[in-house]
């Protein structure tokens, strides 16, 4: 491994995990962690009644 | 009555659902390829590249725009046009591909799904590990490359029953729905596959040299011959890299296929649609270049060298190399198997997204509930995976689909994209809309690369693909050469092949029936609008009165 590979495998590897763990810890510290989105959908059971 | 609204029960629910539907047998396989075959350094650097001006604009175009639509109630791309392009009647007909590309590619997908599930059983079984195991000659066996016909078989070494429990696994999911069908999948899969990832990561670095007989072949070797950058400057001149990196940005990140648009249709009118899709996109690639970069072609070279890897495309990376490195490995088996699990967790995660605009369309298009949908939709699926099922030999069914609907109109899908979120929606108010709600801010940059660049580039990389995989340029404008690629000589040639054409036929049927139930679909969306307008005129009309 030359040291361009490891400079370029640092990098992009780097890069990319970085960039993971900052949007994670974004989503985790938001505002809006611990909200439900939305209503779960009614069960397939009740839905197939509803027909 | 109109069907229950669906939606995500979580916000990590839908970022990994997104992430899932993205992280796929290219991520391990596909990448790691690419990379090594054109040198680190240069295929990073345009790989980078691709992810700024497609990747990450074409990511947050579909969130945006699926958001958009759901508010309106539409899930399904091509009633996300018909509103987004103001109920113009010429609209709806350009979501069509949103619906026949996923639906196809799921065809042929949850094929090599069962061959990933079927590899992991047969690698825990043992019998991947016996002597003299013929790696080549197993896997044409049992997927069929042989000969047509030959995959319709049922033991414990053939495909058949896999393909059955990888349907059924599919439809159970898709049919318990968004929240408890696809988010459940994703929110064990996508942690457990990562897992899995570390795992045999940690293996693979730990190998040291497996082999004392041939010192030149160990872990920093086998890492240098994926990363060692190369000639940068060389490298960067050849378009064809630049086609390959940009090809595996735009195919790695599903982007255009109709999936990221149908999935934020189920968020809130107000739910971050930036930070979400940036995470999402950002899981990708750690599991991509973080993961998929440091474990198949470093372990491949450790055990095979050089001319192990050379000229394996995916499938012989995937199904016919690794098998035979994890069989020289100490617990191999125990790590083939689990390296297949991880395969198949990707796969299953992406398969499940490929159901669900076919389902949402379904649903919006016939106005039927998800039991019919369902229903309907396994029957459509079935008769394509039963085509390339039989026309198993060297792949060609699969091969002919993947290239026309799963490369060729993914293109033309995104491109349709970008240029209505651009230039139809118009950039102010389509970032206006992307910015509803959300946790972070895109750099204002992304206003012109979006708008000009982003289509430009894709325009451009689609038409050195079609003139390199179509018309077969050799790129070289002093003395320019054209020999029609197999995949034309297939249909048009002077020997063209039984099954290519049958495929196209089938593509075609598959495109035409699409189109009558947009038409339907149509028919059906503007008497619900006149309804609305009708009973809303009524309400004004009373109060007024009153």
């Amino acid at each position: 491994m030359t040291t361009g590979g490891w400079i370029n495998m640092i990098l992009s590897v780097g890069f990319v995990t970085g960039l993971f763990v900052y949007c994670i810890t974004r989503v985790l510290r938001g505002p809006h962690r611990n909200r439900e989105l939305a209503r779960i959908e009614p069960i397939d059971e009740e839905q197939a009644k509803d027909h | 009555m109109a069907a229950p609204t669906e939606a995500w029960s979580s916000r990590f629910g839908v970022i990994l659902a997104v992430a899932g539907s993205a992280v796929g047998l290219g991520n391990f396989l596909r990448f790691p390829g690419l990379a090594a075959q054109y040198g680190g350094g240069a295929f990073m650097v345009a790989y980078f590249i691709s992810l700024l001006i497609i990747g990450i604009p074409i990511c947050w175009t579909e969130w945006t725009l699926g958001r958009f639509g759901g508010r309106a109630g539409y899930h399904s791309t091509s009633g996300i046009f018909h509103v987004l392009l103001n109920q113009k009647r010429w609209g709806k007909y350009l979501g069509v591909i949103g619906f026949v590309v996923p639906v196809v590619i799921y065809m042929y997908y949850v094929y090599v799904e069962a061959w990933c599930l079927g590899y992991a059983v047969n690698a825990l079984t043992g019998k991947m590990s016996a002597e003299g195991t013929n790696f080549g000659a197993f896997f044409g066996s049992f997927t069929g490359a042989n000969a047509d016909g030959v995959a319709l078989k049922f033991g414990i070494s053939d495909v058949g029953i896999f393909v059955i429990i990888v349907y059924a696994v599919n439809f159970f999911f898709i049919y318990r729905g968004i929240s408890k069908g696809i988010e459940v999948v994703c929110k064990i899969g996508m942690p457990l596959l990562i897992g899995i990832a570390v795992i045999i990561l940690i293996r693979v670095m730990t190998l040291g040299t497996p082999d004392p007989m041939k010192p030149d072949q160990n872990v920093l070797t086998g890492l240098g011959y994926m990363w060692n950058p190369g000639d940068v400057l060389t490298g960067l001149k050849n378009p064809q890299l630049w086609l390959a990196a940009s090809g595996q940005i735009f195919f790695s990140l599903s982007v255009g296929f109709g999936v990221i648009i149908t999935y934020a249709s189920y968020l809130r009118s107000r739910d971050d649609v930036v930070l979400s899709g940036l995470t999402a996109t950002s899981a990708n690639e750690f599991c991509e270049v973080a993961l998929g970069g440091l474990i198949t072609v470093p372990a491949a070279f450790m055990f095979l060298g050089a001319a192990g890897i050379v000229g394996q495309g995916t499938f012989g990376l995937g199904f016919n190399v690794l098998p035979e490195v994890f069989a020289r490995m100490p617990a191999g088996h125990l790590f083939a198997s689990i390296f297949f699990i991880l395969l198949f967790l990707a796969a299953i995660t992406s398969s499940l997204s490929m159901l669900q605009p076919g389902i949402a369309f379904l649903e919006e298009a016939l106005e039927i509930d998800r039991k019919r949908s369902v229903a309907l939709l396994g029957v459509i699926t079935a008769l394509g995976t039963l085509l390339v099922w039989y026309f198993s030999k060297d792949l060609k069914a699969l091969d002919t689909m993947d290239f026309w609907v799963g490369t060729v109109m993914l293109f033309v899908q995104a491109t349709f994209l970008v240029i209505i979120f651009g230039w139809g929606m118009g950039i102010d108010r389509g970032w206006q809309i992307a910015h509803e709600g959300a946790e972070m801010r895109i750099p204002d940059i992304f206003r012109v690369i979006i708008k000009w660049v982003t289509p430009a580039f894709l325009l451009t990389v689609f038409g050195m693909f079609i003139l390199q995989n179509v018309f077969g340029w050799n790129f070289s404008i002093s003395d320019p050469e054209f020999n029609p690629t197999t995949y034309v000589r297939d249909l048009i040639g002077p020997e063209p092949n039984f099954v290519s054409r049958v495929t196209i036929v089938f593509i075609l049927v598959i495109s035409l029936f699409s189109l009558l139930l947009v038409n339907i679909a149509g028919k059906n969306w503007n008497r619900r609008h006149a309804q609305s307008t009708a009973e809303a005129s009524t309400a004004a009309d009373t109060q007024v009165e009153i």
